[in-house]
Order: structure tokens, then sequence, then C-alpha cells
């Protein structure tokens, strides 16, 4: 929980820029955070959002470091070159998208480079938000072994026949079956991708198939309400928000 | 994802200066700088002089429909004034 940490704690993080062996034996970058101190902790893959591996993206990491987790976050872009985290995502947009195998191959390798680490424990989960949060739910529903898997308002669960991409060519949702981990989603009622109707469309197929869910909707937030760095951010939803991710981890891979 | 390239020749003026510019993406996505949840995202680029050699434009919808009607219109103009070359 926030601002739940005792003064005398000797808790800190060490962060620093790796490669690692990902899908398709490519060496591609990653952001990697670990906790300091003693002991095992568990894993957690970070997946950047459409806008690229930006800034925000590895103050994300940072902070569930913070919280004790053992953070990897690929540069899902990277194949694509390297420049400013705009710049390559308006590369990546030009050639249509980053293929849902690609990512769903990085972070599954990302899990694997985790799991091989001393310093991990055995439980590993995925989180991301936006198009992160649709990566980590197909991850987690096409890869096998994680313990938890978090949504943060992930647009494109649901697809539509024109809406598929040789990039995206299935909906995650229809992945559902193969699930193998419990789901958290938070999402904003405001938001247009995912609507309210759709959150509602993709709840109905977790229960159809007896999933391990839980979602939260927040009134008064749209799309990316923990973005502190734009207009979007809410700052009573998203710090629920947190609360909320929090609690579903310690559940999930701590205890 | 909404993303449509064209080729297209002509220059730009970016960060080091003007560049010759080979391709052009429309898309409607996340906004990096313009504070809103999405926008029109307009890219003039040459990734034969790298990945930043790139003119970028974030609009909102209806700046996008104004542009494109005055686009259109300049061309129809100068088209009509004899000058333009097929």
């Amino acid at each position: 929980m926030w601002n739940s940490f005792k003064t005398d704690d000797r808790l800190g993080i060490s962060a620093q820029i790796t490669t690692y062996q990902a899908g398709n034996d490519d060496e591609i970058h990653a952001y990697v955070v670990r906790p300091t101190g003693e002991g095992r902790v568990p894993g957690v893959v970070l997946v950047h959002h459409m806008p690229g591996w930006d800034e925000f993206t590895q103050e994300l990491a940072e902070r569930l470091g913070r919280h004790g987790y053992f953070v990897i976050c690929p540069d899902l872009y990277c194949r694509f070159g390297h420049g400013t985290p705009d710049d390559v995502a308006a590369k990546v947009r030009s050639e249509g998208g980053v293929h849902d195998d690609s990512v769903v191959a990085d972070c599954g390798a990302a899990a694997q480079w985790l799991r091989r680490d001393s310093q991990c424990s055995s439980k590993v989960g995925i989180i991301g938000p936006c198009s992160g949060g649709r990566h980590a739910l197909l991850t987690a529903s096409r890869v096998r072994g994680f313990d938890a898997v978090v949504d943060l308002w992930g647009g494109g669960v649901i697809m539509s026949d024109d809406q598929l991409t040789p990039a995206r060519p299935v909906a995650p949702i229809d992945y559902t079956a193969d699930l193998d981990a419990p789901l958290l989603g938070l999402f904003g009622n405001d938001d247009q991708s995912p609507t309210p109707a759709q959150v509602d469309a993709h709840q109905a197929e977790l229960e159809r198939h007896g999933k391990t869910f839980e979602f939260h909707r927040y009134d008064g937030a749209g799309h990316g309400f923990f973005y502190y760095h734009t207009p979007m951010y809410r700052q009573e939803q998203a710090m629920d928000g947190w609360e909320k991710v929090f609690a579903f981890f310690q559940e999930h891979l701590k205890n | 994802m909404i993303a449509m390239t064209a080729a297209v020749t002509g220059t730009g003026k970016g960060a080091r200066g003007w560049f010759p510019i080979t391709q052009a993406t429309v898309g409607y996505d996340h906004a990096t700088h313009s504070g809103t949840a999405h926008a029109l995202l307009l890219d003039f680029t040459n990734y034969d002089l790298g990945i930043e050699a790139r003119v970028a434009l974030e609009l909102d919808l209806d700046s996008g429909r104004a542009l494109l009607g005055q686009l259109q219109a300049a061309i129809d103009a100068a088209e009509a004034s004899g000058v333009a070359l097929a």
C-alpha cells in the first residue's frame, strides 16, 4: 500500500537498462528494477503502452520495485530502431504496429528471464496500461505459468472483424478459455476504448468460462487515469486503483 | 490502432532543418504531447535518414476536418489557376 513502509525499513531499488534474449532469440533492451536487500521477491513483467517504452513506463517500473517486486520491462519496439520514445512509436505506427506474436514472445521470455534469476521467487505476474493491458492479458492467455495479470484499461480486447489487422489478427477475448492466471482489471467509465459495454462483455465472457477475476470501474475517469503527466490523471481514482493493484499482487504473488 | 500511410514527395522542416519527406502516416491514437487522450497523428518522415527524420502533428478531429477541407480547396485552386503542374 502507498506510504505503508516503515522508516527504518532498508528498502531501495536499483534500476538499469539491460538486454535479454527475447522472442526469436533476439537480444532486446529491457528496463530492470530490483529491490535491494536480501531474499527472493516476486517478479513482474511490465508491458509498456502504445506511446512506447517511455519515461512514464520506467517510473511505473520503479514504483513496483519500491513495493518489493523485481520488474522487467521489455522494449517491445526495440527492433524498430532507437530514438526518442515518440519518434520510435511513430515508426512502429507507420508499420502497422508491433505484432501481437512478437509481444507475447518477448513477454514470455521476460518471465523466463525473471525465473532464472536467483532473486526471483516462484511467483511472476504481468501488468500493463493501455495496449500494455491488452498485451498483458493476451500473454497470460497464451503463455502458461503467470500467477497474476493486471489489465489497466486495455482497449482492443474485444475487436470486430474490421478491426483485426495483420499485426493484431485475433481478439484477446477469443483466448479467454486459455487464460491461465487470476485477472485484475481497472477501467474508467468515461473511456471509449474500452467502453463500459465492452468491459461488460469481457466480464460476461470471463464468467462464462469460470475465470478468477475482479474488475473495478471508476466514475469520473476515462482512459489512462494513472497518467500523472497528462490531464487524463484522476487523483482519487488513481490512488484507489494503485491500492487495488498492490492488494491483488500481494494476494497472488506474495502470499 | 488506426494508422494509414502514403508515399509522398516533398520536404519538411524538423529539429535539424529541412529534409526530403518520403512518407506520411495518418493515425488516430494516443497523443504524446497534446494533453488529450487521443488525437489525429500526422507524421511526415524519411526513415532512410533516421528515425528522428520526422515532422509530427497532433490535432483534434475538428482541426483535422478543417485541414482536410482547406487542403482540398488549395489543391482545387492550384489546379484551377493553371499554374500547377499535374
